[in-house]
């Protein structure tokens, strides 16, 4: 459904993306992964129509990007300025909904199914700075879920909560994702990238290409303790952290 | 014990209200009985006490009908429509003040056009241009409502645009991403985080409105209002009605100040708590 095609993307004063080119089927979650600076999240930006890139083709089921897509939804690291403070949370999952033609009960009651999803239906009527950071996180990721796009983007989407947080939600990820949506995970976490993907791309450091392109066979029912000690889990982790290791240059910190 | 010490903190916080009431309104009380005092030794007819003052006052104004809230005929003759004048003038500054902000701060092509002329405009103090206004608007309250709108427009215009400009990047890029309509980030996402730059304009605005309220008042083709009425007690050499009209444009400025300082804490209560959190 997504085809990149020889994609490249110039800063003023370095390349970020250079000659990328990858394929995405219909309902796959790719993981791209690779050291900070590798041009990731210009990619991600790329694919949402944020930015214009400099060189290539996207085409997302068969229409070429050139604006932000109608349906695409995107979720970001930062959360607490991704959210509106004025709106409760039930208001800012209903916001997008607006465009789509829906009264205003159906978007209320699309916005509360979202929330029961990600586990958060109680904090319907709370201000999103009255919440956790995962849980901040969860009502950003309701909200792409009640928008229900075709291709959802997070952009590091777990990079500022702690640990526990982060592998609850992994798996609220796992199990959202269910319904057929086709998700692109960018993250610098090694055993993130393994543990939620089909498919994890490594991006090589400045100018970011793809490095490798590796299916994860780990059976679809994962869980946080028995997926991680699987010796598949173990072998895989390890190849990737080689490939993300060895572009980086010696001594750097990742 | 514990149960004693719980049972004194209501009697405690309500001490600690009173003594705050206190502390806050203290040194005016003992300001005015300082100035009743100084002016009673110094018998001047220029500095009637404050005593005298009151009595003025509401014998002037508030000694009236309980029909028509104990108003005289003084009072609605000359402090409404210089009220009046000043509601109207100062909500049109708002609307196209925070109108043009708007579009001043979200277009980079009409910000580079229009900031410097708006700079410029912003810094010619208001009184000197009554001349220009005499001469463009008909006299009495479409020229004193015009020099309001003047001076008032420029702290909203140029804080909302301003703000608009500051607007959170991300947040732009989630309507873009999530294609809000115009409209909606609009009134979702650009007025409500202008708010707070709308407001600090406001709390400006507010007291130059009051100033060239009073000011347009003193000049050719005013027939009431509070500054009429001082320049008429003036020339008349009646001091206590002057100072009256200055006690009152203080309580008058102190009452505007503190209606708009609840309307802010309500608009913003939002912005602060999310803001008191983000520090934590």
């Amino acid at each position: 459904m997504l085809q990149i095609e020889k994609l490249g993307h110039y800063y003023a004063d370095h390349t970020a993306l250079e000659d990328v080119n990858l394929e995405v089927a219909e309902g796959e979650l790719v993981s791209i992964v690779g050291p900070s600076g590798c041009g990731k999240s210009t990619l991600l930006r790329c694919i949402a129509g944020l930015i214009r890139p400099s060189q290539g083709r996207i085409t997302l089921n068969g229409r070429e990007i050139t604006d932000v897509p109608d349906n695409l939804a995107v979720v970001f690291q930062d959360y607490s300025r991704s959210l509106l403070p004025w709106l409760t949370v039930r208001d800012n999952v209903a916001l997008p909904l607006r465009r789509r033609g829906r009264s205003k009960s159906e978007r209320q009651a699309a916005a509360l199914g979202a929330l029961q999803a990600v586990g958060l239906a109680d904090a319907a009527h709370k201000y999103p700075w009255q919440l956790s950071g995962g849980m901040q996180q969860r009502v950003s990721i309701a909200r792409a879920l009640a928008y229900q796009p075709a291709l959802l983007l997070m952009d590091e989407p777990f990079g500022s909560v702690d640990a526990q947080t982060r592998e609850d939600l992994e798996d609220l990820v796992l199990r959202v994702r269910k319904d057929g949506m086709t998700i692109l995970l960018v993250t610098h976490d090694i055993d993130e990238s393994v543990y939620v993907g089909d498919r994890v791309i490594v991006l090589d450091r400045a100018p970011g290409r793809v490095a490798a392109d590796l299916a994860v066979g780990l059976p679809s029912a994962r869980d946080q303790i028995s997926t991680r000690e699987l010796p598949e889990f173990v072998h895989m982790r390890a190849e990737v952290g080689r490939l993300v290791r060895g572009q980086a240059p010696p001594g750097a910190v990742l | 014990m514990s149960a004693a010490v719980a049972g004194r903190r209501p009697g405690r916080y309500g001490v600690g209200l009173l003594t705050g009431i206190l502390h806050r309104w203290i040194v005016l009380a003992v300001a005015v009985a300082c100035w009743e005092v100084g002016t009673r030794i110094a018998r001047s007819p220029s500095f009637p006490p404050p005593s005298t003052i009151v009595s003025k006052m509401y014998h002037l104004w508030f000694a009236g009908p309980a029909s028509h809230l104990f108003l005289t005929s003084e009072a609605t003759g000359n402090l409404l429509p210089s009220l009046g004048r000043m509601a109207v003038g100062l909500a049109a500054s708002i609307v196209a003040g925070v109108g043009l902000g708007l579009l001043l701060g979200r277009s980079e092509r009409m910000f580079a056009y229009l900031d410097p002329l708006f700079q410029f405009a912003r810094v010619i103090p208001p009184p000197t241009l009554a001349p220009v206004f005499i001469v463009l608007f008909k006299l009495g309250s479409q020229m004193q409502i015009a020099s309001i709108i003047f001076s008032a427009i420029w702290p909203i215009l140029l804080n909302t645009a301003d703000g608009a400009r500051s607007v959170d990047q991300l947040q732009m890029a989630t309507a873009r991403v999530f294609r809000l309509s115009s409209t909606d980030r609009l009134f979702k996402i650009i007025l409500p985080s202008t708010m707070p730059k709308i407001f600090a304009g406001l709390r400006l605005s507010l007291s130059l409105a009051l100033i060239l309220m009073v000011f347009s008042e003193l000049l050719p083709g005013a027939t009431d209002g509070i500054g009429f009425l001082m320049s008429d007690a003036q020339s008349r050499s009646d001091l206590p009605t002057l100072w009256a009209g200055i006690v009152l444009l203080g309580i008058l400025g102190y009452l505007l100040n503190t209606l708009l300082l609840m309307a802010e804490r309500r608009a913003l209560a939002g912005h602060r708590a999310a803001r008191r959190v983000d520090t934590t």
